[in-house]
């Protein structure tokens, strides 16, 4: 008997705001700038829409890591946006590494419309953190599981 | 049900060269709700959009997804195409698989894979959108311009020329900004002054103009077409009205040791004073840290010699709130900060100058009444030395990485004039680069160099040492001849980088306008918005947005008022019908979303809900969808899940993430 070992690629999600850090991801692609495939973006008007909810249903349905990026601390498109976004992350992540789910596998970051290196850099950089962390089993629906 | 059709875009080369089209439209077949899917080299196109159009007739199709470049590109090019055909226009979602797809991966295999995802996620969003109607919203008909410089002024005028009232608000007492410190004008060498005090003429006496200087914004709120703006008018010390601007006051003022302003600290300025002669208003301001009144109660020669009794040294700061349609962004430059260029000596010799100052040293209303001559001593320089790029083109974090544009065409200029009025001082250019495209600018510096004998060395100064006999010794490299340069200088000039004004991101925060790493406003798109901020019914005019010269200056002010214009020109603009809304059923009136919602677009009312058959009235949750941005906070906020963003709800963006992690 063999034991199949599957190449791992991860699934990662990340939540980009539609004024900053979506434009910045756009800046990275037109300026030809890669990161993995793995990065998935959904957009969203502002970093504070991201809803906890969003975030656990990532990991339950077997998302590596989750990012989410917003316009930096004092530039947010609405005001106040990313500070709502910022203080619910920082309980969010440290909620879910005392349930398992490591911080490396979650992510705050500010990127602006005109960071496009810094976007790219960012995903590199936590594509490359999810490969060494691995497959996410914490949170999985063991139903999701093939 | 829906009835989704995909429309998988070649763009060309651009998309179909990393993606395979084809296998994207036969994967979305395969989908829920998809009853249609095809490829097209150009979705944007008339036949592109025109395939759209069949499509939903022919299909009866409820919703389409565009896989194709990013929304920020041309969602709205799409939407308009749906809606031409008789479908919601929020009925349609963009899959980015360029921007975010194409361009950024190399195997075809692997952005393929991505590309069929992203898509996937779009069609399970687009399953649960529901038709979206925008609403109306009034434009108060006035525009606010930040900044009296060249670009405020040429912005005010052009607007006001289209007959919408304009007000200007100029942080110091006059306007007319850095050119009115410039002495001449590249590349024609006219008088700035003979060129910029018309057009500050006709902006004070425009019936349209009204101009705020001493003053500064102190607060904005609303949005694109009504916004409300708090204008703080700093205490002058002087009567606007009463002041006949005869310049007595400045003369008799016993303090007169205040470094002066325009004059870049080169001399001093009395207590009470216009920034210079033909300063718009004509009237003086106390400065109240150096005036002897105000720091030690005794003085008031002002008051007593001033015939029209103007002088009020009880004047307070006074706020006033004003409503705009539009507002644009002028906000200018300044030079940067050269305490870390100490290998300059610019700190420890007065006759190491900015090229700033060097404008006012040649400038006839200047400290030396345009006398070229050492700051230190008087004495009339031999041997001159620029240094370009002091700043600029930095690869480190001393300076800034950009290229300030400017300073190769008015070093040009300096070393032209300088050369013209005393043949016999030596000029010499240290230049990494020379940068001078442009009408007639390399025409421009060759005559620096072919007629005026400006001698050009391609290298860069490593250190500037004053020697005790006051002269100055650069030291540089020649890199066309390799060998190091040990030259006596009597003046050095430094071609400093320029950066936006200091203030400029307080302002941004204020207008929620984005800004980049190096404090100049971003532009809605780099190529075919530059004049306007990514913020709606926020525009951007002169160097606020980039380096810039003044015939650029003005062509931008020109194309941001254009832009004011046809806001203005609307009476009715549409909104966002991407806004918060409450479920009734769930509120329970609690306030969460009252106090995060920055825009006060949440108020509670006593309504009648029936609740699964008990009629009862209940404390909810309402949304003033005029008022909603839709940036989502009270989602988030709400603990009991009653509230929700049309077009990102809960239920679409959670379709998404299981599309993305399926």
């Amino acid at each position: 008997m063999s034991i199949e070992k599957k190449e791992f690629k991860p699934k990662i999600v990340a939540f980009c705001c539609n004024w900053c850090s979506y434009a910045g991801a756009d800046l990275a692609g037109s300026s030809r700038l890669s990161y993995p495939a793995d990065v998935k973006i959904i957009r969203v008007p502002c970093s504070c829409r991201v809803n906890p909810m969003f975030i656990l249903r990532a990991f339950e349905k077997g998302a590596d890591g989750v990012i989410m990026c917003g316009c930096h601390p004092g530039d947010c498109h609405y005001s106040t946006g990313n500070y709502y976004a910022r203080r619910r992350m920082t309980l969010l992540f440290s909620m879910l590494d005392y349930i398992g789910v490591e911080n490396g596998r979650t992510r705050v970051e500010w990127v602006s419309a005109a960071e496009g290196v810094k976007f790219s850099d960012t995903m590199n950089s936590f594509v490359e953190k999810i490969y060494s962390l691995g497959e996410n089993v914490r949170l999985g629906d063991l139903r999701c599981r093939s | 049900m829906q009835r989704i059709g995909v429309f998988v875009c070649h763009c060309g080369s651009n998309i179909a060269a990393t993606v395979d089209v084809a296998k994207v439209a036969e994967m979305a077949l395969m989908e829920p709700g998809v009853v249609h899917a095809e490829d097209y080299q150009y979705m944007c196109s008339e036949a592109g959009q025109a395939k759209i159009a069949d499509a939903i007739h022919e299909k009866n199709l409820s919703g389409i997804v565009v896989c194709s470049c990013s929304p920020r590109m041309h969602e709205a090019t799409f939407r308009k195409a749906a809606e031409r055909a008789g479908l919601n226009p929020y009925m349609v979602e963009i899959a980015n698989i360029r921007e975010h797809c194409s361009w950024i991966h190399k195997d075809m295999e692997e952005a393929t894979k991505k590309a069929v995802i992203l898509m996937r996620a779009a069609v399970a969003k687009v399953n649960l959108n529901t038709p979206l109607k925008p609403g109306e919203s009034r434009v108060t008909k006035r525009a606010l311009i930040i900044g009296g410089g060249i670009a405020g002024i040429q912005t005010a005028l052009d607007i006001a020329d289209a007959g919408y009232e304009v007000d200007i608000v100029e942080k110091t007492p006059s306007i007319g900004g850095r050119m009115s410190q410039l002495d001449k004008t590249f590349p024609t060498l006219d008088c700035s002054a003979c060129i910029l005090t018309p057009k500050m003429v006709e902006a004070s006496a425009h019936e349209k103009i009204n101009i705020y200087t001493y003053s500064e914004v102190e607060k904005v709120s609303g949005f694109v077409g009504d916004f409300t703006v708090d204008i703080r008018k700093k205490a002058r010390s002087v009567d606007m009205d009463k002041c006949t601007g005869c310049g007595v006051c400045q003369e008799k003022c016993p303090s007169k040791k205040a470094p002066s302003e325009f004059n870049r600290g080169l001399n001093t300025r009395s207590a009470i004073y216009t920034p210079f002669a033909q300063a718009i208003p004509n009237v003086p301001v106390i400065d109240r840290e150096a005036c002897i009144k105000f720091k030690t109660g005794k003085c008031g020669i002002c008051s007593k010699v001033c015939q029209a009794g103007a002088i009020d040294y009880e004047q307070k700061d006074e706020i006033i709130t004003e409503k705009y349609g539009a507002i644009v962004v002028a906000t200018g430059f300044d030079t940067i900060n050269l305490d870390k260029y100490d290998e300059y000596a610019y700190s420890q010799s007065k006759d190491v100058i900015t090229s700033l100052e060097l404008e006012r040293v040649m400038n006839a209303a200047g400290p030396t009444h345009g006398h070229l001559e050492r700051l230190s001593d008087g004495k009339a320089p031999k041997e001159m030395v620029f240094i370009q790029c002091v700043g600029s083109r930095c690869s480190d974090d001393r300076g800034k990485p950009y290229c300030s544009k400017i300073c190769c065409m008015y070093t040009a200029k300096h070393a032209m004039l300088i050369r013209d009025k005393y043949p016999d001082v030596n000029v010499t250019v240290f230049y990494i680069d020379v940068r001078t495209p442009g009408k007639n600018f390399d025409e421009f510096y060759r005559r620096a160099v072919e007629q005026y004998g400006v001698n050009y060395i391609k290298g860069q100064v490593g250190k500037v040492i004053p020697q005790p006999n006051g002269k100055l010794l650069v030291q540089g490299s020649d890199l066309l001849d390799n060998k190091q340069i040990l030259k006596e200088a009597d003046m050095v000039v430094l071609a400093t980088a320029i950066e936006p004004n200091p203030d400029v991101r307080k302002i941004a925060t204020m207008l929620t306008a984005s800004i980049d790493t190096n404090n100049f406003l971003t532009e809605a798109h780099a190529k075919l918005r530059p004049v306007e901020s990514p913020t709606a019914g926020i525009f951007l005019s002169g160097v606020c947005q980039g380096p810039k010269d003044i015939p650029e200056t003005v062509a931008q002010a020109g194309a941001a008022a254009v832009k004011a214009i046809g806001l203005l020109a609307k009476d009715k603009l549409m909104t966002n019908p991407c806004t918060a809304h409450s479920d009734e059923l769930l509120c329970n009136g609690c306030s969460t979303c009252e106090n995060v919602c920055p825009y006060g677009a949440i108020t509670y009312e006593d309504k009648e809900v029936n609740d699964h058959g008990i009629r009862e009235v209940r404390r909810l949750a309402v949304v003033n969808s005029a008022l909603c941005q839709g940036c989502g906070a009270c989602t988030v906020a709400c603990p009991s899940g009653a509230m929700d963003l049309q077009g990102f709800s809960n239920r679409q963006i959670i379709a998404e993430v299981d599309a993305i992690c399926r």
